[in-house]
Order: C-alpha cells, then sequence, then structure tokens
C-alpha cells in the first residue's frame, strides 16, 4: 500500500555512481535540472535521455524501481501535460466540446511530460545511489559559503538527513494506525470531502504525538552520543574527489554543452 | 570512589501550569545514594514509574539533579566544561531501538559518536570495525537499520555507543520492546562486553530472567532504592518482589514454593541445573532413610 | 464461529518480489474458545489476525463467519470488524480524543449508535477493564503504559464484538502490570463469554489462561492443540525460535537426572504438586 512510496530512499548497491562524490552527484543533478529547462527541441530531450540512461545504467538501480518512484507525481504530471495540451493555440488537430487539441499543444504536452518525468527520475537517482548522510555531507560542503550570511548550514542539513530517515518509519506508522482505527470502525473512503477530512483526525493525532515523540526521543539519543552541532566534528567519510569524479565533471561540462548547442542550431 | 557514585540524588519532575507557574511537583528520584565499582555487572529493577529510567538519564547527564550530586568517573555531571566527557565516559542505550539510530546505514551510525567527539577519520574506522565486530553486526555494515530485527538495531546502537570507548554503558530497558530472541541476542551482547571488554554495565530492566548473571541488583520503588544485593538475596525474597510489581524466574518461584512446603531447598535458587541437582540429592536421601 | 479455509496471502503476488506469508492456512475457531497464537516475529501471526476482521485479505481459500464466506459479495466488512474486534499492540496507534471517555465512544460512534446508547457501551467497556470515573475526563496521552493499554481495549469492547482479538497486549508492561491485563481477559472471557484470541510471544502467559494453542512458522500453522500437547513439542518449538514454559523443561531436566515425574506439567503449580508427589512416595517407602 503505502510502501510502494520509493521516493528518496536509499538503493543498496555497489555502483561507480554510488562511490561518486556526493558534490559530484548534487552538481550533475543541478546540470540535468538546467538542461531540461533550456531544452526545447527533441534532439536536446534526445541528448538529455542518453544522459539520464546513461547514468542510470551505471548505477545498477533497476529502472523500474525509478519508474515505481513516479507514481506519488503522477497526478501533477497528468496535470501539467492536459494543461498543456488544451491550452495551447495554435494548428486545431481534434476537437470536442470546449476542448481543442492542436499541433502546438501536442507537442508542449509531450515536452512537459517528459521534462517532468526527466526531474523526477533524476532527483530520485541522486537520493537513490547517495546516502542521507553523504547527502547531508555534500549539501554541507558545497553551501559552506553561505555561513558568512549566518545560514546554519550544518543544522539544515542535518535536519534534512533525519527527515529522510525517518520517512519510511513513519510511512509504516500511519499504515498501523490506519489499521488500527479501521478495527474501530473509522471509514477513509466514503464521503464527501469534509467527511474525508473530518475522517483524517483520527489519523493524523496519533501519526503527530508519535513523530514528536520520536523526535525527542532522538534528540536524547544525539545528546547522548555528545552532538553538539557541527563544530569540532570530524568525519567517518570526508569527501574526496577522486579520478571518476573529476572525469565526472568532464562529463558534466561536455553535456550541457552540447544541449546550448543543439538548440542554438537546430 | 567508584566509576558511577550518587550521593542524595533527589530529581523534581515539575509540571507548569498556563501561567508558567509550577502546579505540581513530584519526587522522580528520591534520595538515592549509590557507588558502582570500574567492571560491575548491576541491574536496576523496578516497575514502570518506579523512578528508574530518570535515575538512569542522570548517568549521562541527560538530567540533572535537582539535589544531591552524581559523579560519572569523578567528574560532577553538573559541571559545564566536562559535559562531554561525562557522555563518552558514561555511554547510554535508550529502549526504542527506532528513535536512537541516525543514519541511514548501520557503519554511519555506528561512526555517529566517534565523530561527534571529534576523532580522526582513520581511527574512526578502526573503532567502527571493531564494535561491529564486538556486537556480531559486520555483516551487516552497509545495510539500512530498517531492514534488521529490533534486536539486531539494538545491537548496532550498543556499537554506536561502544565506538566512543566509554568505560561504562546504561541500558535504559533496552530490551523492552524486542520478541523473545531479540532480548536473549541482546542480553548475550551485553554480558559478553562485559566479561570480555571488562566494560561496567548498569542495565535497566523490569526482566527478572535478564539480571540473574548480574554482579548486583538494586530494585526501586517510589523513586527510591527498595532492595539492593546479589541476585541471590533479591531473588529469596519473592514476596517482597511481588508487593513491587515485579515477579521472578519460574525456576526461582517453583523452589521457593516447594520450600515453603517444607522441601529443604537452599533460600534461593536461579537455574534449573541448580534445582535438579538438589532435588535429586534430597529424594536420594530421602530413598536411603 | 470463524473457520479459515486453504487460506493463503502473497504479498506482491504475480511480481517477482512475490513473498508468501500465509500458507494453506486451515482452522476453526468456535465461539467462547480462549486461544493462544504464537510465532516469533515475522513467522505470519500478525498477517493471519488481520484477516480474521477482513482487514488483509486472502489471496486465495476462503474466510466464513458463522458459515457465511467474508469474500461473498455484498458482505459488509464493517460489521465484520465491529464482531471480530481487533487491538493492536501500541496503543499509542489508536488514542487520539480529547479525553478517555470521548476516544472509547469513537468505535460504536462509527457503528452508528444512539447517543445514550454510545455512552452507555463506553461506561460498561471501561468498567469491565478496571478503568473509574476518575479516569473519563483525563487526556488518553497522560495515562500509564497499562492504563494506555486497557483504554485501547476498551475501546474495541464498546464496540460489542463476539470475538477480540489482542495482538501482544501486553508488551513492555511490568510484571503486575502483565498479570493485570491477563487477569481481566480471563474474566471477560469467563463472564461474557467472550471469544479471545491472545497472539504473544510468552509461552509462560499462554500456558495460564488458553484452552489452545495455534502455533505459526513461516507462513505456516505448525500446530494446533491444547497447551500440554503443543509443549510436549518443546523441542520442535525451540527449533522454530520458540520455547516452552522453563517449568517444562525443569520437568524435562528432573526426569533425565532420574527423578521420576510426569513431564506434561505446564505451570509452576502443576510442576510442584508433580514434585512433591515424588518425593511422598519416597518418602511413604
Amino acid at each position: 500500500m503505502m510502501r510502494d512510496i520509493t521516493l528518496g530512499q536509499y538503493y543498496p548497491v555497489q555502483s561507480p555512481v554510488h562511490k561518486l562524490d556526493p558534490r559530484t552527484k548534487l552538481f550533475g543533478t543541478l546540470v540535468l535540472i538546467i538542461a531540461l529547462f533550456v531544452a526545447d527541441n527533441v534532439f536536446c530531450y534526445l541528448a538529455a535521455a542518453v544522459f539520464l540512461f546513461g547514468v542510470i545504467g551505471a548505477s545498477k538501480v533497476p529502472v523500474g524501481h525509478i519508474v515505481k518512484g513516479l507514481k506519488p507525481v503522477l497526478f501533477l504530471l497528468l496535470f501539467s501535460a492536459a494543461f498543456n495540451l488544451f491550452l495551447t493555440p495554435g494548428e486545431e488537430l481534434a476537437h470536442f466540446w470546449v476542448f481543442t487539441i492542436t499541433k502546438e499543444g501536442l507537442f508542449r504536452a509531450g515536452m512537459m511530460a517528459v521534462r517532468l518525468t526527466f526531474l523526477v527520475m533524476g532527483t530520485s537517482l541522486l537520493t537513490f545511489t547517495t546516502t542521507p548522510n553523504q547527502l547531508t555531507d555534500g549539501l554541507e560542503r558545497s553551501l559552506r559559503f553561505l555561513n558568512v550570511l549566518h545560514v546554519p548550514v550544518h543544522e539544515i542539513a542535518m535536519i534534512m538527513s533525519i527527515a529522510l530517515r525517518f520517512i519510511p518509519i513513519l510511512v509504516e506508522e500511519t499504515d498501523k494506525i490506519m489499521k488500527a482505527q479501521m478495527a474501530r470502525g473509522a471509514d477513509f473512503e466514503t464521503g464527501g470531502l469534509i467527511k474525508k477530512a473530518k475522517a483524517m483526525i483520527p489519523l493524523l493525532v496519533p501519526l503527530f504525538i508519535s513523530a514528536f515523540r520520536r523526535a525527542s526521543d532522538l534528540a536524547l539519543a544525539m545528546e547522548a552520543r555528545c552532538y553538539h552541532g557541527g563544530e569540532g566534528r570530524t568525519k567517518m567519510k570526508p569527501l574526496k574527489y577522486r579520478t571518476a569524479d573529476r572525469l565526472a565533471y568532464l562529463l558534466l561540462l561536455i553535456f550541457p554543452t552540447g544541449v546550448v548547442l543543439l538548440r542554438v542550431f537546430l | 570512589m567508584g566509576i558511577i557514585k550518587a550521593k542524595n540524588l533527589i530529581y523534581h519532575y515539575i509540571k507548569w501550569d498556563e501561567e508558567e507557574k509550577a502546579e505540581e511537583i513530584s519526587e522522580a528520584v528520591r534520595d538515592v545514594s549509590l557507588d558502582i565499582e570500574t567492571g560491575e555487572f548491576v541491574a536496576v529493577l523496578g516497575h514502570n514509574g518506579s523512578g528508574k529510567s530518570t535515575l538512569a538519564k542522570h548517568m549521562n547527564a541527560l538530567l540533572l539533579p535537582s539535589e544531591g550530586t552524581i559523579w560519572i568517573g569523578g567528574m560532577d555531571t553538573k559541571e559545564d566544561e566536562t559535559l562531554l566527557e561525562v557522555r563518552r565516559t558514561a555511554g547510554m542505550v535508550f529502549q526504542n531501538p527506532d528513535n536512537q539510530i541516525i543514519a541511514s546505514v548501520v557503519e554511519e551510525d555506528v561512526g555517529f559518536g566517534p565523530e561527534n567527539v571529534g576523532v580522526p577519520t582513520d581511527e574512526i574506522w578502526r573503532r567502527v570495525d571493531e564494535c561491529l565486530k564486538a556486537v556480531g553486526m559486520t555483516a551487516y555494515r552497509h545495510s539500512s537499520p530498517d531492514r534488521l530485527s529490533g534486536g539486531q538495531k539494538q545491537r548496532v546502537a550498543i556499537a554506536g555507543v561502544m565506538a566512543m570507548e566509554p568505560e561504562c554503558i546504561v541500558l535504559d530497558e533496552p530490551t523492552a520492546m524486542l520478541d523473545p530472541n531479540g532480548r536473549r541476542e541482546v542480553i548475550r551482547t551485553v554480558r559478553d562486553l562485559n566479561k570480555e571488554k571488562g566494560i561496567t554495565v548498569i542495565l535497566i530492566t523490569h526482566y527478572m530472567e535478564e539480571v540473574i548473571h548480574a554482579d548486583r541488583l538494586y530494585v526501586m520503588d517510589g523513586g527510591q532504592i527498595a532492595m539492593e544485593g546479589t541476585p541471590e538475596e533479591i531473588f529469596s525474597r519473592v514476596d517482597e518482589l511481588k508487593t513491587l510489581r515485579l515477579d521472578v524466574p519460574q525456576v526461582t518461584e517453583l523452589a521457593y514454593g516447594l520450600r515453603k512446603k517444607g522441601v529443604p531447598l537452599s533460600p534461593c535458587i536461579l537455574d534449573t541445573e541448580a534445582l535438579v541437582k538438589e532435588l535429586v540429592e534430597i529424594k536420594r536421601q530421602r530413598t536411603v532413610q | 464461529m470463524i473457520t479459515l479455509n486453504q487460506v493463503e496471502y502473497k504479498y506482491n503476488e504475480g511480481t517477482p518480489m512475490e513473498t508468501e506469508a500465509l500458507h494453506e492456512v486451515s482452522l476453526e475457531i468456535k465461539d467462547g474458545e480462549f486461544i493462544g497464537l504464537i510465532g516469533h516475529t515475522g513467522s505470519g501471526k500478525s498477517t493471519l489476525i488481520q484477516h480474521l476482521n477482513g482487514l488483509m485479505k486472502a489471496t486465495g481459500g476462503d474466510i466464513l463467519y458463522n458459515g457465511e464466506s467474508i469474500y461473498r459479495e455484498g458482505f459488509s466488512m464493517k460489521e465484520l470488524r465491529s464482531k471480530v474486534g481487533l487491538v493492536f499492540q501500541y496503543p499509542e496507534h489508536q488514542l487520539f480524543e480529547v479525553d478517555v471517555f470521548t476516544d472509547v465512544c469513537f468505535g460504536p460512534k462509527n457503528q452508528g449508535r444512539s447517543k445514550e446508547e454510545i455512552e452507555t457501551r463506553a461506561k460498561e467497556a471501561l468498567s469491565l477493564v478496571g478503568i473509574g470515573e476518575s479516569y473519563y475526563k483525563k487526556s488518553p496521552f497522560e495515562l500509564s503504559g497499562g492504563e494506555k493499554r486497557r483504554v485501547a481495549i476498551a475501546g474495541v469492547l464498546a464496540m460489542e464484538p463476539e470475538v477480540l482479538i489482542l495482538d501482544e497486549p501486553t508488551a513492555g508492561l511490568d510484571p503486575k502490570g502483565r498479570d493485570e491485563i491477563l487477569g481481566q481477559l480471563g474474566r471477560l472471557h469467563r463472564e461474557r463469554g467472550i471469544t479471545v484470541i491472545l497472539v504473544s510471544h510468552s509461552m509462560e502467559d499462554v500456558a495460564k489462561y488458553v484452552d489452545r494453542i495455534m502455533v505459526m512458522n513461516h507462513g505456516r500453522l505448525v500446530f494446533n492443540d491444547t497447551p500440554r500437547a503443543v509443549f510436549a513439542h518443546y523441542k520442535e518449538l525451540e527449533e522454530m525460535g520458540l520455547a516452552a514454559p522453563q517449568v517444562t523443561y525443569i520437568a524435562h531436566a528432573l526426569k533425565a537426572a532420574g527423578f521420576p515425574m510426569k513431564t506434561d506439567v505446564i505451570t509452576v503449580a502443576e510442576a510442584e504438586e508433580a514434585i512433591l508427589r515424588t518425593l511422598d512416595m519416597e518418602q511413604e517407602r
């Protein structure tokens, strides 16, 4: 049921992508996002597809597993595709009732769908191949310059990594609470919007209380293990660029340049 | 002075009302004094709400005494400068295995403590290797904690504490949420650490089977130490334990019942072998007569 | 009466990740029985109990409630859930209302009862688990572990189920708290004739109270008999990561050491009696 949500969960296999420095992967994700927004023709997308599927192949994460991660954003995907499909003016292809499908609309809907799909796949690939702790380290190092502006970079990174660790636990807990309330006759499915919203109270109250309890337990456990912020901390896995990272950076320069060239010349 | 020493320790829980005035003050720990020697295996027993967890949290400076003093390795927990040193000296394992594992990979979690106290990278790796081996979890070092059983998670938590090279470990009901197999796993691990590495262990629990091998027991009730002694001494007082909402292992209860009926058994029997040996001997004597 | 015919449950059926959680489980639960359901973590016992009130749907086989298939079209799952009450392990997963009394009212309210009836039932259920009126207006989150557990049980009892299933109701409680809950369940069973299914890890607890034990292992029902008969298989139980009560082992150890006594003892009182009998016989000789 709710356990099917794979978004953001580390996929533990050994692969060249897993071994890359998180900063390289963060930069790569950023490059992909920018490239996808720059892209405006089929060849650009083709280049992005080659890049993305190449990386997925190297990561040894099954494509099916990544596709499963699209489920939660499916609605958004369809909505924005439909929005583009029906509301783009241009050469008319088909018409029924108030809807008009145009050639341009069809093209843009397709592009939008591909863009969003690639975006989600690319970003989830980052979290599939990077443990939350590595991700935190990577973010912390990459954003360290913000410390000058008194942004608590370490703290924010720590919060993110803990949130990721607890998502699966809370998802499982939601499932258990739902079942416990259904056993008492609660009905989460039928009724109008207001009734459904009201039906959520018996689910949300225990969930929030449990989340707070976990948070306070965790704070205590961290304190007991001498956690006192980022100051004076050493790293078990300090970030170090290797040859593979240098090669990856090279690729990350070639790929967007290619996309820009394709956009300009085609 | 022992590794942990408390003198007239008192802790008030204060409940605040809406105007921030203290509305209810309850004494969770009332005048507790104790002294635990290096290398000892000490168990603190007590029913839910007896104050044993509150006492445990003082040993790691997670709570500070309202009155009285507690010293960990000679350091007063109220001193700010030695706070981290106190926490490093007395590591703590909690009840809920899910709520104390911070990292998403086993080995990274074990490394979390040493990272916090600024241990150099190579040394962290050495400690992580050693501690995972000590709790028998090396095979799972790259796993996600979510894939482990409750007992395995608690062993990871123990490794995480061990990696800080503490002199003693305080375990606050580490087995309360585990099934019998997980419980055995954890207790076996703790006993091995105590025997082989000489780590001082303070085990807080209400499962009586877990404490029969302890060197010394404290039984708490109403925030005070109600009984103190070796397992043999404590378990021979079956009726008293029952009034404190506790129990004894079936073998002890059986021996106690038989003794009451006039069978000349020793005052406290903690395991099956001892009971069998004595009963066979009694029967032999009676046959001879 | 609940009857299970060859019930199967597979996770992710039809995918490469298919795993079997229940394998051809057939059993019968008669009205008024007190049953212990035992198995280690992951043995399928939690999956099994969720089938009994329709929270999970079998991927094969059939479940009959009073002779009627619960998978028949038009069968009301809502009604099944009020007849077969299920109390999950952690009371924290169900307590949510502002006070104890309102929380216990949640179940009967969902059944669409009248206001008076809801209140009568809630009061009765709370008194059955020994929660007095002084607790009615307390927040359920302020209660002790044992009290929460009892309020959670009352929350299900207020729906007046015919069958009450409890998933490890004593986990985490101190020995006295455990005895109190089990004692109350025993009384409920005797006085109300309610069918009780107790899921537990503790053989010692189960031995004292239940008429019949069902043992699950790897999704299969491996034993289904009286406690005495099941504990006679103590060696097989051990292979499954379970164990008979300690007294059963003591009896076997005594016999092996040449102390003649019966070995099918399952409680401390029985063991005491058997040992005394042997010693008396020796004395009389």
